[in-house]
């Protein structure tokens, strides 16, 4: 390699750096794309809040339900974060294991063809999967429900079988489905940058592949397959065409395996087209509801992140 | 000329005929007490004309494999809704179909998930022509809970996939199986001929508008022939427009919406009932006391 000569112009006894007019375009640039994110979010929610407001505001017995507008949305609540938890659970485990076999285990040409499969499940438009799991996929679990019932039908998560399999099981394993390449990509990512003189130094110490996934992999990827759960958390959270077509919709119950239930994104979906005044307000405040959700979500994920990378080895 | 379709709700549409955001405006119900108080501020004191334009037939389609030519009385079809006849061999279900086989399949109804004035136009049906089977008063949303699906095409593709399954949707979308319905002593099929004649048997609803062609729908109608489940969509304008030239581009437009072209543009469209000879006469002549200026 030759030396590069020094540049005539530099003044090294100058306490001041540099500044070329590119510094300031680019600095003046990203903190622009900064605050218009931060404009844009604090707009949203100005928005969400003024529109809602005649809504949380109204007598009790004005709101849907006649409950208040808190006994309005809390059945929606928790449908939402019960439909968004158990695609969850249901998608990492698959997810870690298809980016450890990508990563790990598979020979690199074909690892690389399954991780492009699954980035192409990330671009399947999500009313393909709403039509596809009502139609093709909800009347095959029909069966299972009807054996969850018989069987389990003790818990009350699993008390009365639908006929047509449209319920919330069935729309979490869809978003299951559509939030697994967003967890797998963010994975492999991850566990392809685990340092290889840590892996080589559990093998060098007897360590099994296993035992090296486990010791070295695994830990220095936990932030990152975590902060990949919560991206897709948050897309099952907000997910919305798939679950109004899937979810055969109806009053609060804890039968995951029955018609009821319904997410906020569904509800608003399903109920804007015909909504005026009060009921509009409804929906934009059940909007307020999820937004704030979602905040609390990420924020608590940026939390764990952020303990987790301290004990993993990864700085 | 631009003539803008807003694609928003019934509801949303008459607030913006109040508001005054729309020149004129599109409804499955007409307006209510309220409504054309309010309607006056923008429309004059002549308040605002509904004109019929848009008469489709509710059809209750099934699925039962083997039975064809399901018939229902409205009780039947109430309690069939109403969840109190839960299998479809039930002695009230053999009683209105003395020739068919009934499987002892469970009923599962199936009902819209969306608020929507299909919903509403039946549950009016319903209790109009079975008040003793059917206890819940007409609103957007399904009262009962079920088997639900989005909008009118969800309905029937719900229907179609799932054996034993029953509900309501509008007849254009209507592919497979379907209810005829008890009217009198005998079951009408639905058809836009027979859904444009119970728009006929209906007296002018009093909206206190001179001419007004509202309609107060006669749902429980004996009259031969007549397929008494029909949602009737209303244009609504101002029976006064600020401006001339306004007044009579919504006339234009209006006429031609009624005019045998208009109607047989949209029955092809839509499948929709064209409506009758009296009907359009009686439009035309509203249409044109409109004033501008």
């Amino acid at each position: 390699m030759t030396a590069t000569p020094t540049p005539a112009r530099r003044q090294p006894s100058s306490a001041k750096p540099v500044r070329r007019p590119g510094d300031l375009f680019f600095s003046s640039a990203s903190i622009g794309s900064a605050t218009i994110i931060l404009l844009t979010l604090a707009g949203v929610a100005v928005f969400l809040l003024i529109e809602a407001l005649p809504a949380l505001t109204a007598p009790a017995d004005e709101v849907s339900g006649g409950a208040g507008f808190a006994g309005y949305v809390w059945p929606l609540v928790v449908g939402t974060v019960v439909a968004s938890l158990v695609a969850m659970v249901l998608a990492t485990p698959v997810a870690v294991g298809i980016a450890l076999f990508v990563s790990h285990y598979a020979p690199r040409r074909l690892g690389q063809s399954i991780g492009f499969v699954i980035d192409l499940l990330a671009a399947v438009p999500s009313v393909v999967f709403g039509m596809w799991g009502m139609s093709v996929f909800a009347p095959r679990l029909v069966p299972l429900y009807e054996w969850l019932e018989q069987n389990l039908g003790f818990i009350p998560l699993f008390a009365d079988a639908s006929t047509s399999g449209r319920t919330l099981m069935t729309a979490s394993i869809v978003l299951a489905v559509m939030i697994l390449p967003i967890i797998t990509a963010v994975s492999r990512e991850v566990f392809l940058q685990t340092p290889s003189l840590h892996e080589e130094a559990a093998l060098a110490l007897g360590a099994t592949k296993w035992e090296m996934i486990r010791t070295a992999v695994l830990p220095f990827g936990m932030p990152g397959v975590i902060g990949g759960t919560m991206l897709g958390l948050g897309r099952a959270l907000g997910e919305t065409m798939a679950v109004a077509i899937i979810l055969s919709p109806g009053i609060f119950t804890w039968n995951l395996i029955g018609s009821g239930n319904n997410t906020i994104p569904a509800e608003i979906a399903l109920n804007f087209p015909e909504a005026a005044g009060l009921r509009l307000s409804e929906l934009i405040a059940a909007g307020l509801v999820l937004f704030v959700i979602t905040l609390a979500v990420n924020l608590f994920a940026r939390w764990i992140v952020d303990r987790r990378a301290e004990f993993s080895g990864a700085n | 000329m631009t003539v803008q379709y807003n694609s928003v709700g019934s509801g949303a549409g008459r607030e913006n005929l109040i508001a005054g955001a729309s020149d004129f405006i599109g409804s499955d119900a007409y307006l209510d007490e309220e409504e054309r108080a309010a309607v006056v501020d923008t429309c004059g004191d002549g308040g605002a004309y509904h004109i019929p334009v848009y008469i489709s037939p509710v059809a209750v389609p099934y699925n039962l494999p083997g039975v064809d030519g399901l018939q229902l009385k409205p009780d039947t079809l109430a309690q069939i809704m109403n969840q109190d006849i839960t299998v479809w061999n039930d002695p009230a279900i053999a009683e209105d179909n003395p020739d068919a086989e009934l499987p002892d399949t469970e009923i599962t109804v199936v009902h819209r998930s969306d608020d929507s004035g299909t919903t509403e136009n039946f549950m009016e049906y319903l209790s109009a022509a079975a008040p003793d089977s059917w206890p819940h008063e007409a609103d957007a949303a399904w009262p009962v809970q079920g088997e639900a699906a989005a909008q009118n095409t969800g309905v029937i593709q719900v229907i179609n996939d799932n054996e034993g399954t029953i509900g309501y949707a509008d007849a254009s979308v209507v592919t497979g199986q379907a209810a005829a319905v008890g009217v009198g002593d005998e079951f009408v099929d639905f058809s836009p001929e027979a859904a444009a004649k119970v728009v006929d048997a209906s007296e002018p609803a009093d909206t206190g508008v001179e001419g007004d062609m509202a309609l107060e729908l006669a749902r429980d109608t004996t009259e031969s022939g007549a397929y008494p489940i029909v949602l009737v969509s209303y244009h609504v304008a101002c029976s006064a427009y600020d401006d001339a030239e306004r007044a009579n581009l919504v006339k234009d437009f209006l006429a031609y919406v009624v005019s045998e072209d208009g109607q047989a543009t949209a029955a092809e469209a839509a499948g929709s009932a064209p409506i009758s000879e009296s009907t359009r006469e009686r439009a035309l002549e509203l249409i044109d006391t409109i004033q501008g200026g």
